[in-house]
């Protein structure tokens, strides 16, 4: 059983280096965010939280930033309105035209983000809805709905439905089911659907590439200013969103369930 | 608190349902009277779930009708019928708390507060669950949860109380007790109930009267003594405990004679030529009597109380025997005689 | 909503929102491309040098990306579904927290890494192992590095459910045939999660062809794929009829691998 040790140690040992360079670009905007050089420089001279500071002194980092927290928090509300009874109907229904109706759904993961990004931006242009903020949530709440749709449907699938009959059978009505018994139940899938949507559309650049015009959400200014410079502020802009995708993950973890079954 | 005056009469009246090819059920009829535990008894496949859920309000039949208390309820959604059910996996509300669980129809009903607590608490004291209230389900054995379950079922005074293979996921000696329990407790409110199992020693032991069903159609409704000593064909017969089948036709002089050599005295008022079963239950033998049988034991068992004894007797045929145990088992190979007297054979 | 009935209305409002808001401005836009009813702009995206580079420079990178991913990606996976699961959640995080991950702040961080002056360059220089920075940035090879880690996760999820699929139990009894790793590996392994497999390939690959942000950024405007010439062509040249061409060619052929892909991928089934 040699031979299977070392494979294994191989295997681990080559994992830890894949593993390395997935965090590698994560890692690194951390020391560069805490520089107290005037520019790019690596190795950082020294400790500074200039950068953090800029950032907080910039009207128009804070500006964008709370412009995309919530345009995403709008986001995950439209695109768990839709997105719910969307996956009801598409896991519970019986109609004609529901696998297409399936296709559908799940189109805008499969057509490219630019070429969404571009049409919609067309669309909009005529419809003077570039800049305005509710513009963008409509964007990103149809970029949205398949996530949503993919967690809730899931989350279905695996729902028991005898507990339902039980409560109908003790005479609650079709809404009383949902609002005491289905939805309840279906919490966790909610909250990680929920906090999918938001990250998508915060995380969100495309889109926001062109539909945001002068009123920008924090990928756009981040975008902006990395075509114009490579200023480390952007440094300590990078280190704020990883930590808070860090918070959003943990709270999927305690709060939420994910794609596949209960143990995770 | 729950009492007979909710209690009804259900009606069940030409009945049928098909899914695609098959025919769940085959224009069934049945009543159930007031206060009555009726068990309808089945294999898997015979229609009795489908049944309980065209009662339930589940299932649309594709004709008949269902009555309960004389009003015809077939058109109503579940949630308006008015019946308590008991699944067989409980079907707790999973994030609510036991007392959540119970007040759960009370709160649909929008009871008041203070009534809610005390019918709660009523219908746990009945169950013997008092002081469990703040529990969440999965805190609970099984027997605890199908306890609830129970306690839920009745705590909205229904007309009907209908239980669907409710012990199946506990084992034996739960089993019985909870059987015990239901009996008392329906005979207590004395709700009009329908029990469906494939168990047919629980049929026995709980029933007013049993429904045997096979194949989308009743077999044979009677008390539990009809069944079990008058079975009205051969699936009644072998399906309630242990059998021994034959056929032939019976004569005028009160005997039958058995396809394939052979015959016993009966006491039958069948028409002389006839073609009837014979039913033999294997406690029914003694050592003598008028119908003689000497056979080989293929296979003998100790069972504690009794033996069962596979003899392989004339005719090629082969009988199965229970004795009281006395002296020593006999032992396969060996040569037995065993008899039965007329009134003890059943013909149908 | 429960029982028989149709349970399509639901639907509705989600419906409402993709055919106003998806469907139709694609179409429309696409119909651009049509131009007097020509097909000219086609022409030209498909029959001019400059532009068939650049489809050809899109399917190369796309080819590239997925073989890096698989080969990178494999390994991840099969750790993660085999390992203890302590290690599978922290493995899980580590995949998952570059997955949700702005691509602007990964991205932007490569560029970091990989400029002239960047993290690897003077790390290299300082250790004494190189004289001269060697170029990362700007270049196929930083964006091809960009787009690796990128979409390593979607190559490792797939591959991820597909072994643990896989029962236990089946490859413990060849190896208990004294089968060797490799040979376990080759014949059992792989051959059984080939589903995962070619899901994850695909994924990695459509997303590859459609990709703006890190060739646009990493790039630096040498390396152009065709999602970078859309939006020039969309902002830039204001051509809308020919970035509208180019669109329907990296649909046509975004969708052309789904279906394939559909096509080929074997049920799940017992074997």
């Amino acid at each position: 059983m040699k031979g299977a040790h070392m494979s294994r140690r191989l295997l681990m040992a080559s994992c830890a280096l894949i593993y390395f360079f997935l965090m590698l670009p994560l890692l690194v905007v951390f020391p560069i965010s805490l520089s107290s050089a005037p520019y790019m420089q690596f190795p950082p001279p020294g400790f500074s939280w200039q950068w953090y500071e800029r950032y907080l002194d910039d009207p128009q980092w804070i500006d964008a930033t709370w412009r995309s927290l919530y345009i995403g928090a709008a986001t995950s509300v439209f695109a768990l309105a839709l997105g719910v009874p969307l996956a009801f109907a598409l896991v519970r229904g019986k109609f004609f035209g529901r696998t297409l109706l399936d296709r559908v759904a799940l189109a805008p993961i499969i057509v490219p983000h630019i070429i969404f990004a571009v049409a919609v931006y067309g669309l909009f242009a005529k419809l003077k809805l570039i800049g305005t903020w509710y513009g963008l949530v409509v964007g990103h709440t149809v970029l949205a709905l398949p996530f949503v749709v993919l967690v809730i449907a899931a989350g279905l699938r695996d729902f028991d439905r005898s507990l339902e009959q039980a409560a109908e059978g003790l005479g609650a009505s079709r809404w009383q089911t949902l609002r005491r018994v289905t939805l309840p139940l279906l919490r966790p899938s909610l909250v990680s659907a929920g906090l999918l949507a938001f990250i998508s559309s915060f995380d969100e650049v495309v889109v926001a590439l062109f539909l945001a015009g002068a009123n920008m959400t924090l990928p756009k200014k981040m975008f902006d200013n990395i075509m114009m410079e490579i200023d480390p502020t952007i440094a300590a802009v990078s280190v704020i969103q990883i930590l808070l995708v860090s918070v959003v993950l943990v709270l999927i973890g305690r709060f939420g369930r994910g794609l596949s079954g209960s143990a995770r | 608190m729950a009492s007979s005056e909710g209690s009804a009469e259900l009606s069940i009246e030409g009945v049928g349902k098909r899914f695609g090819d098959v025919v769940a059920l085959d224009r069934v009829s049945l009543k159930v009277a007031q206060g009555e535990l009726l068990t309808i008894l089945g294999p898997s496949g015979s229609g009795k779930t489908t049944l309980l859920k065209v009662v339930a309000g589940f299932e649309t039949p594709d004709g008949g009708t269902v009555k309960v208390g004389g009003t015809d309820i077939s058109a109503l959604p579940p949630a308006k019928r008015d019946i308590g059910m008991v699944f067989q996996n409980y079907a707790l509300f999973p994030h609510l708390s036991v007392k959540t669980n119970v007040a759960f129809p009370l709160e649909i009903r929008n009871v008041a507060k203070p009534e809610i607590d005390r019918r709660v608490s009523e219908a746990l004291a009945m169950v013997e669950l008092v002081g469990y209230e703040a529990r969440l389900p999965r805190q609970l054995s099984g027997g605890q949860q199908q306890r609830v379950a129970l306690a839920r079922a009745i705590v909205f005074n229904p007309r009907l109380l209908l239980l669907d293979e409710p012990f199946g996921a506990l084992d034996r000696k739960l089993r019985e007790t909870m059987q015990l329990e239901v009996r008392r407790l329906q005979r207590r409110l004395g709700l009009t109930t329908i029990f469906i199992t494939h168990d047919q020693e629980e049929a026995l032991v709980l029933s007013d009267r049993i429904a045997v069903m096979n194949k989308g159609t009743i077999q044979q409704i009677a008390t539990t003594t009809e069944i079990y000593e008058h079975p009205a064909n051969d699936f009644v017969a072998d399906f309630v405990g242990e059998s021994n089948i034959f056929h032939g036709t019976i004569s005028a002089s009160g005997t039958v004679a058995l396809d394939g050599g052979g015959s016993v005295t009966v006491a039958s008022d069948k028409p002389a030529g006839a073609k009837v079963g014979v039913l033999m239950r294997p406690e029914r033998f003694g050592t003598a009597g008028t119908n003689l049988f000497n056979g080989e034991v293929i296979e003998s068992v100790y069972l504690g109380t009794s033996f069962k004894l596979r003899l392989a007797v004339e005719g090629g045929r082969e009988l199965l025997v229970r004795q009281p145990a006395r002296g020593a088992l006999p032992a396969a190979g060996s040569r037995v005689t065993v008899g039965i007297e007329p009134d003890a054979i059943h013909v149908f | 909503m429960f029982s028989n009935r149709s349970g399509f209305w639901p639907a509705v409002p989600a419906l409402i929102l993709l055919f106003a808001f998806f469907l139709f401005p694609v179409v429309r836009m696409l119909g651009f491309s049509v131009e007097a009813g020509t097909l000219d702009w086609y022409a030209k995206a498909l029959g001019e040098g400059l532009y068939i580079r650049v489809l050809w420079n899109t399917f190369e990178i796309a080819l590239l990306v997925t073989l890096f991913c698989l080969l990178l990606g494999y390994p991840l996976g099969f750790l993660m579904a085999t390992t203890t699961p302590f290690w599978a959640t922290m493995g899980f995080i580590f995949v998952l927290l570059p997955l949700w991950t702005s691509v602007l702040v990964r991205t932007y961080a490569w560029m970091v890494l990989l400029g002239r002056n960047g993290v690897f360059n003077r790390t290299l220089m300082e250790a004494g192992i190189t004289t001269d920075p060697i170029p990362l940035l700007h270049n196929f090879t930083g964006v091809l590095i960009g787009m690796v880690h990128v979409l390593l996760p979607y190559m490792v999820l797939p591959i991820y459910g597909a072994v643990r699929k896989v029962d236990p139990a089946i490859p413990a009894a060849a190896a208990g045939l004294g089968a060797s790793n490799w040979r376990i590996f080759w014949r059992i392994w792989l051959p059984l999660t080939l589903n995962g497999v070619f899901a994850g390939c695909v994924l990695v690959f459509i997303l590859s062809l459609g990709f703006y942000i890190t060739p646009a950024l990493l790039g630096g405007g040498r390396v152009i794929m065709i999602a970078v010439l859309i939006e020039q062509q969309v902002r830039e040249a204001l051509n809308w009829p020919f970035a509208a061409a180019l669109s329907a060619v990296l649909l046509v052929a975004t969708f052309l691998v789904y279906t394939l892909a559909q096509r080929f991928s074997q049920p799940e089934q017992a074997r």
